[in-house]
């Protein structure tokens, strides 16, 4: 551990070297693909560039983590827990891009640009991660948010893209201005928009019970419960999801809830501190209300993109117990989470592209009737991510860890959140219901009459399957190593906001 | 055979063997039994190569585990046969497999009813081989694991893989309302387990985030106020359901009925005994002054009766044959329960000794409806009638594992019901009463389904072209029937070797300390000498 200056031109580079190594390649391949007139091979060969530079900019956080500085307050955090969300929101913007590509051939959807797209709002990602400063917080919400809405609108022939995309843009708009009037009213009530100094003012009682001050809190946990599909701010997410083209999905379900969820914890950690009862059970109340709606209207659908929205809504409620419980325990656990959680549901999002016989209308479950039968691996490979999102040891890999780790990071916390982690348990087993018709449909409805088998999905589509269901099931039978890693990262991560001086009585958590 | 076996260093490979020989022999099945390119899996005639690597491998597993029963030392009440590896040291869980008196006797009965249940229904499934066999040797690893693991979040781990197989087995190749049933048995099963989970990581926390291990989490564990209370109440929920206790048991008819001949057999024989076996393993001992709570207590023993009598009437209704052996197993179950919170030390050892020989018999019972269905394509008792004409050596076995199921003396059943009896009758001597009114029930209910299966006159002309019990069949009652016999007649080594665990259990729940030397039963039941000991 060294501690951090960023007067010092080498650390200055690794604030930014990772970010800069993005955005630089995504400038490029901007211009790159531009330059070339439109065609199939030159869209793919765009996708594997754009993979590259994720590659570059990977290599560059892994080198930045093993350099290992201590915390320090600058607007950029620098620390592990923001190196090990980049690591997965770079993880979650390759997988995106490859299926991508078969998606993309399929649906004869030529435009290159859609690839630097997605580097662009990846980028706003790791921003967003690393953004200790709500100006360069809001910064990576809005670079990342405008590349979504253009990535759920990119096939322009189609009209439910159109209507998502049209849907996500003037809900996202008006959350971002509701964050901006938070941060606003925040920085009145403080005069700082550094997380830290922000702490430091809420700690003194004279700042944590003004008024504006709790109204620019309430109006950001707005802003980022939309961002992370929290209930009921939820209702764009089923739509979104729906119509966006399925790569896309599956990148706005895992990337973009990584990063808000990396800034939503940066600002519970830093900023407000475990001592506010009433952050505290505004958080108690949304995770509730958002494992509680996510399953339960999960249950309903037979729509499989539907459902994996809905299943994401779920899964921001299970993490958001992680984040009520207000500990780096807490930020590890979240970690991990989300490392399982974008693999299983990138995982499902690529077989419901492979089984996309190139039609732009809904994934009915009926499709996958009895598709053991025709396409055994492939119904493996589905029933894996279904079982990991469940939460179901071995068989579902690293998914039970994950949410064994939620469950224990809620239940060590300082104030145990007992009955949140009894609605969890609940919530899991409702979550069983769809969760399970998945693959029961997979397995034991006889194939319709008359079906064809679907064909086998290009190599690209195949690897990204066959390697997430392969670190899901070893990281479920030995996740030791990923463990450690989470601990460690968030464990030196964070400056964590001083205790507060003095509280007026509100009514504790149920 | 003990010189023999330390000479093999059995003791030190044996539970890993165990654990991995299954798994090794499905992937070899899935991988050597995998039909031709092109070739429609779904078409009966592929290869029946898989039918019998998993019967090898079952056999070699059931040769291997009975060493078990001599290397097993029957004064020791503590952990045998221990294996330790280091797993998630991040959380302090071990990968930690052991043996005592407790889980003795269900690893050998899991290891003995898996080639019986699986020549039984040699020739009941169709399609999709490989898989079904891949699965059912899984299976046995599951079931092992759970029955084996002293480390908890091992045991949640085994506990909750086991579904997995099962839930394909019944819902691919189950009867008409397979899926229905499978999504049943899951849900309710999941329901119980998951709060056992939050029950474990409280547990986990009171060692403060250091180990799983089953006697350091015993010692640590909240022993009374409300925290205890709800920790009983979260494993009470998972076992109940597996049990089933009472109001709990509606998944029990569907799953077993819906199920193939094989998976029935192994639901009922072994996994029903898991639920008695959380009991007795954690439930009870983790929450000794929990269980002695009046209410608690007569509240548990209340279902059971009920269970017991409820379950029995139930069955004497029933129209198809296979339902009324699943209601059979409720009533059964519920003796099994009724023994272990009369928490007397015979009463105690009867539960166990119930619960062996319920999957003896009910498994047998099941394999003989399977085998009768596969014939008549029925399971409507009415279907059938004076069959005792046409098929002798069917209506002689099903009579036997009858008689074994009623608990008639000399066979199986009639030890445990009699000791649990005897046990109970010391401490609730009405329970025990109306416990009896069961076992009358249950002679009423087989009795009367026996006469109008093989006795009354023929009604079904159909029946008259029934072919009897073939080779294969006779074999595997005949092996039946000599386990219903030999633990009917020298139960003596089955219950040395449950007694001293079963012991430290009793004074743990009655606050007592260990007497070391296992003192001799006040009832007289022989005590052979059993194999070369």
């Amino acid at each position: 551990m060294r501690p951090f200056d960023l007067s010092i031109p080498s650390h200055l580079m690794h604030a930014y070297l990772p970010d800069l190594i993005l955005m630089a390649g995504a400038m490029l391949l901007l211009l790159w693909a531009v330059w070339r007139p439109e065609s199939e091979r030159h869209s793919r060969s765009i996708a594997y560039l754009a993979m590259g530079v994720c590659a570059a900019s990977l290599a560059a956080v892994i080198f930045c983590w093993r350099v290992g500085f201590t915390s320090y307050n600058g607007p950029l955090a620098v620390d592990g827990f923001r190196w090990g969300c980049d690591v997965i929101i770079l993880l979650g913007t390759m997988m995106t891009l490859a299926i991508a590509v078969d998606f993309n051939g399929r649906m004869r959807l030529v435009t290159a640009e859609v690839h630097v797209l997605t580097l662009l709002a990846a980028s706003g990602m790791m921003l967003l991660a690393g953004a200790r400063d709500l100006m360069v917080l809001f910064l990576g919400i809005e670079l990342m948010s405008v590349a979504v809405y253009v990535l759920a609108g990119i096939d322009r022939r189609s009209g439910r893209g159109a209507e998502a995309s049209l849907k996500y843009f003037l809900l996202g708009a008006f959350s971002s201005a509701f964050l901006l009037y938070g941060i606003a009213l925040v920085y009145g009530a403080t005069g700082s928009t550094n997380l830290v100094t922000i702490g430091e003012q809420f700690a003194t009682p004279a700042v944590s019970e003004q008024p504006m001050m709790l109204v620019g809190l309430a109006l950001l946990l707005v802003g980022f419960a939309f961002k992370v599909a929290a209930a009921p701010f939820h209702m764009w997410t089923p739509d979104v999801y729906d119509g966006a083209p399925a790569p896309y999905s599956g990148f706005m379900a895992c990337a973009v809830k990584t990063a808000s969820f990396a800034a939503l914890l940066r600002v519970c950690l830093e900023a407000v501190g475990p001592g506010s009862e009433r952050w505290h059970l505004a958080l108690w109340w949304l995770a509730a209300a958002t494992m509680v709606v996510g399953n339960l209207f999960a249950l309903q659908q037979r729509n499989v993109k539907r459902m994996l929205s809905y299943s994401s809504i779920a899964h921001a409620g299970f993490l958001l117990v992680a984040v009520t419980a207000q500990t780096t325990d807490g930020a590890a656990a979240i970690l991990f989470y989300l490392v399982a959680y974008t693999l299983a549901t990138l995982g499902a999002f690529a077989v419901v592209v492979a089984l996309n016989d190139g039609t732009d209308g809904p994934t009915d479950i009926g499709d996958y009737a009895g598709l053991w039968t025709v396409r055994p691996g492939l119904a493996m490979a589905m029933a894996v991510f279904m079982l990991a999102l469940l939460g179901f040891p071995l068989v579902g890999g690293m998914g039970f860890f994950a949410k064994w780790y939620v469950l224990q990071a809620a239940l060590k916390a300082p104030a145990p959140q007992t009955n949140l982690s009894i609605i969890l348990v609940l919530a899991t087993v409702v979550s069983a219901g769809f969760y399970l018709y998945v693959v029961m449909v997979l397995f034991m409805r006889p194939r319709p009459e008359g079906a064809v088998a679907p064909p086998p999905g290009s190599p690209i589509l195949r690897f990204v399957i066959a390697a997430s269901v392969t670190i899901i099931l070893l990281l479920g039978v030995y996740p030791s190593p990923a463990v450690r890693i989470a601990q460690r990262s968030a464990a030196s991560s964070f400056v964590p906001a001083p205790p507060r001086v003095a509280t007026l009585p509100v009514a504790s958590p149920p | 055979m003990r010189s023999l076996l330390n000479a093999l260093h059995y003791a030190e490979w044996i539970l890993p063997v165990l654990l991995l020989l299954p798994l090794v022999g499905a992937a070899v099945i899935w991988i050597a039994a995998r039909p031709a390119p092109h070739e429609d899996e779904r078409e009966y005639g592929e290869s029946h190569l898989g039918r019998n690597i998993a019967l090898g491998v079952l056999v070699l597993e059931f040769v291997l585990s009975t060493g078990l029963w001599w290397a097993f030392d029957p004064a020791n009440p503590g952990w045998q046969f221990t294996i330790d590896f280091p797993w998630l040291e991040e959380w302090g869980s071990r990968f930690t497999v052991a043996v005592d008196g407790i889980s003795l006797m269900m690893v050998l009965l899991t290891t003995f009813l898996m080639p019986i249940a699986l020549l039984g229904g040699w020739t009941s499934v169709r399609h999709k081989l490989r898989t079904y066999y891949a699965l059912f040797l899984a299976l046995e690893t599951g079931i092992l694991g759970t029955f084996l693991a002293t480390d908890l979040l091992l045991f949640y781990v085994m506990w909750e893989i086991m579904l997995v197989p099962i839930y394909f087995i019944i819902g691919i190749w189950g009867g008409d309302k397979r899926i229905y049933a499978s999504i049943k048995f899951f849900l309710y099963t999941l329901v119980g387990s998951l709060m056992m989970l939050v029950a474990i990581v409280v547990l986990w926390r009171y060692t403060g985030g250091t180990t799983f291990a089953y006697d350091k989490i015993m010692a640590v564990a909240p022993r009374t106020g409300p925290a205890a209370l709800w920790l009983f109440g979260a494993f009470f929920l998972a076992f109940a359901i597996k049990v089933p206790i009472f109001p709990f048991h509606t998944w029990l008819p569907d799953a077993h009925v819906e199920a193939p001949t094989a998976g029935s057999v192994i639901l009922a024989g072994v996994l029903l005994k898991l639920g008695t076996y959380g009991f007795l393993r954690f439930a009870v001992p983790l929450f000794p002054d929990v269980v002695m709570i009046p209410w608690v207590r007569d509240g548990v023993l209340t279902l059971s009766v009920i269970g017991i009598i409820y379950g029995a009437l139930v069955a004497l209704v029933q129209t198809d044959l296979k339902k009324l052996v699943a209601y059979s197993s409720v009533s059964h179950l519920g003796f099994v329960m009724l023994g272990l919170f009369a928490f007397d030390e015979r009463s105690v050892l009867g539960a166990q000794m119930v619960g062996i020989s319920h999957g003896v018999s009910s498994g047998a019972l099941f394999l003989l409806v399977g085998m009768i269905y596969e014939r008549a394509h029925t399971r409507q008792i009415a279907a059938y009638g004076g069959i005792a004409r046409t098929v002798p050596m069917f209506s002689a076995a099903l009579a036997l594992v009858a008689m074994s199921s009623i608990g008639l003396p000399g066979t199986n059943g009639f030890i445990g019901e009699f000791l649990v009896l005897i046990g109970t009758y010391n401490v609730f001597p009405y329970l025990a009463g109306a416990a009896t009114i069961g076992v009358v029930l249950g002679a009423a209910y087989l009795l009367w389904a026996l006469q109008r299966i093989i006795f009354n006159p023929m009604s079904n002309p159909e029946n008259r072209n029934l072919s009897d019990l073939n080779r294969r069949e006779v074999g595997v009652m005949a092996v039946i029937a000599v386990v219903i016999v030999w633990l009917g007649v020298f139960p003596g080594g089955v219950l040395d070797r449950m007694r001293p665990a079963t012991q430290r259990l009793v004074d743990r729940v009655h606050g007592r300390a260990t007497v070391p030397a296992a003192s001799a039963l006040p009832v007289s039941v022989p005590t052979l000498p059993a194999g070369g000991r």
